[in-house]
């Protein structure tokens, strides 16, 4: 309608591309500086190319005990990918349950499920690291993302798109012969894949950035996720690598901006598509 | 290729019952078609013969085997849905498809199944097109393809053509009687449009309010309704309906309005219910005389709405062939032998006593 561009609107976008991207700059710029300098508060917005090095350095090198950076990743990575897709195999599950099943007590148990939105991990931290102790799961790694995989959230939004799917569809694979399993999958995940996509996106990003549980569970130096070990390198103010800890930093930052970045068509594909 | 039997067929939802035992047999190769309003038990007759619902009381047998208590999958039987439910994912030759891979037909079998009905439905350029790319009538004929793939005992149709446009809707009706007749099924049919199912069905069965209210042959249904609701139903306009009474030993109708209608044979009753479709009134020199209150002009004919004077304002409509010119009140006369004798009370039909 209008060819004069809307130059408040592109100031207003342009100051919160600043706001989001600077900090990000900063600590990338700070990677490649003198840790001394940083400690000075000496921070040039211009990065040391000639400093690249560092990344490497902490890739592959441990400091202080703790694991090198690439071995911190590998966990934080296993950690994530086994809390996205725990939590999407649980809730397609209880979602497909509730959703197409009539059997007793139906609505109990999705009120039951509901309910636990109001229990964040934060309120079950205790009892659930007695369980994973009566497990033996202390310090291991299927004790890092097990107690995580449930998620009310994901079986909610499975729920609302299970509901949108026509009757008629579902009686129409019953008139073809599709049992459950086959309805499933053969029906409903196709059907709800963009769903999926961006659900995993979410979770993913949600459990690489667990931070609590981690601490908790795994005291043991090889299960360090990479948040952790972020956490870890930062010790007394003057001993501090900084560049370092910028350098893990960017890194830590890597896999969930790839994970969005490589799903993004997916992932604003199955928030707005609203047609079955 | 089988016959349907319905025994006593009733179901209820909870305290509310939608089907009141219907008894109902289909030759094979024969297709019904089962109208009435919205809410008549329409559809959940078809759905119970489909196994997706199950009857509270009753027996269904599809070609002498009992299957009131078998899954739809093993009732041999296939569906077209009203809006067609295609599954959103799959090519237009994966949705005829699935139904047979899950049978676990060999691939070769499949393609050949597929492509034979794709050639004789016109799908062929479309087989590798997903739903969402095709037309109302594609689609349409796409969720006839699943249906036909599969060689079922029995066809259900369930309101297959008010999704579609109503020149479309023309073409596919005929199409689907053309198909039906070739294939030979057993097809049982729903719909709420009365002109659908007077070309459509072998024979009909007009529920109203979950009761069978008549069924036989189109023409008879036309010819000879069971009862007022049956002859308000069928017929375009509807029938025009008028409150009378039975004199002179049964063989003539005196109107409220006091016109005298002869009536062939005689009848037993005295309250009744006169009812004669506006193509059986004829202008010019008759029994009746009304206002008129509009005059519609189709074309090759023209219908006239009025009331009968002298009577309690009840609206008549006569259907003229060519045109009417304006007038403000019109004198009709009613064709001997077309005139229609309802129980006033129940609304049953009456006949003539031989």
């Amino acid at each position: 309608m209008r060819n004069r561009p809307d130059y408040l609107a592109h100031a207003i976008l342009i100051l919160g591309v600043c706001l989001f991207a600077l900090p990000v700059w900063l600590v990338f710029a700070g990677s490649t500086q003198d840790s001394d300098a940083i400690m000075r508060g000496e921070l040039s917005l211009v990065p040391h190319f000639s400093n690249l090095s560092v990344y490497t350095r902490v890739l592959t090198t441990s400091s202080m005990g703790s694991q090198p950076v690439w071995h911190m990743l590998l966990i934080s990575l296993g950690m994530a990918l086994a809390i996205a897709v725990g939590k999407i195999v649980i809730s397609i599950l209880s979602a497909y349950a509730v959703v197409f099943f009539r059997f007793p007590f139906r609505h109990v148990a999705f009120w039951l499920i509901f309910v636990t939105l109001m229990l964040p991990v934060e309120v079950r931290i205790i009892p659930t690291y007695t369980v994973m102790a009566d497990f033996g799961l202390i310090n291991s790694f299927t004790g890092l993302w097990v107690p995580l995989i449930a998620s009310a959230t994901a079986t909610l939004l499975f729920r609302q798109v299970f509901t949108a799917i026509p009757d008629e569809l579902v009686e129409a694979a019953r008139i073809d012969g599709a049992g459950p399993l086959r309805f499933l999958r053969d029906i409903v995940l196709p059907v709800s894949g963009a769903n999926i996509a961006a659900l995993f996106v979410i979770l993913f990003v949600y459990g690489w950035n667990q931070y609590l549980w981690p601490l908790l569970v795994a005291t043991d130096q090889g299960l360090d996720t990479i948040v952790i070990g972020i956490v870890k390198m930062i010790g007394q103010e003057t001993q501090t690598d900084w560049s370092a800890v910028m350098a893990t930093t960017v890194l830590a930052l890597l896999p969930p901006v790839l994970v969005v970045v490589l799903m993004q068509r997916w992932f604003v594909a199955g928030l707005t598509e609203g047609e079955k | 290729m089988a016959t349907l039997e319905l025994q006593g067929v009733a179901k209820s939802f909870g305290a509310t019952q939608v089907l009141r035992e219907i008894d109902l047999s289909l030759n094979d190769q024969e297709m019904l078609v089962i109208v009435g309003a919205s809410g008549c038990g329409k559809s959940t007759l078809l759905r119970l013969v489909a196994g997706l619902e199950t009857p509270t009381r009753g027996r269904i047998t599809i070609g002498g085997r009992d299957v009131t208590a078998l899954d739809p999958s093993e009732r041999d039987v296939a569906m077209v849905f009203q809006n067609y439910a295609l599954y959103p994912h799959m090519s237009v030759f994966d949705n005829m498809a699935y139904g047979l891979r899950i049978r676990g037909m060999s691939r070769g079998e499949i393609t050949r199944k597929v492509e034979e009905a794709a050639q004789l439905l016109g799908l062929h350029p479309l087989l590798a097109r997903k739903p969402r790319q095709l037309s109302g009538g594609q689609r349409q004929r796409v969720a006839m393809g699943r249906a036909i793939v599969r060689d079922p005992k029995l066809f259900l149709f369930d309101e297959p053509l008010s999704n579609l446009d109503a020149k479309l809707r023309v073409q596919m009706r005929a199409e689907i009687r053309k198909l039906q007749r070739r294939l030979g099924v057993t097809s049982l049919y729903v719909t709420h449009d009365q002109v659908e199912a007077m070309t459509l069905g072998d024979r009909l069965l007009i529920l109203h309010e979950g009761a069978a209210a008549q069924l036989a042959t189109p023409m008879q249904v036309f010819e000879h309704p069971a009862d007022t609701y049956v002859a308000g139903f069928v017929g375009s306009p509807t029938m025009n309906f008028l409150p009378a009474r039975l004199v002179r030993d049964g063989t003539a109708a005196q109107l409220e309005a006091g016109p005298l209608i002869p009536l062939q044979g005689h009848r037993p009753g005295d309250a009744v219910t006169l009812g004669i479709r506006p193509e059986h009134l004829t202008c010019g020199g008759g029994e009746l005389t009304l206002t008129v209150d509009l005059i519609e002009p189709l074309g090759s004919e023209t219908l006239v709405h009025g009331r009968v004077v002298g009577g309690d304002d009840e609206a008549i409509v006569v259907k003229v062939p060519g045109a009417v010119a304006p007038t403000e009140t019109i004198a009709v006369s009613v064709q001997v032998g077309h005139v229609h004798i309802f129980d006033h009370a129940t609304g049953k039909r009456i006949d003539p006593i031989a």
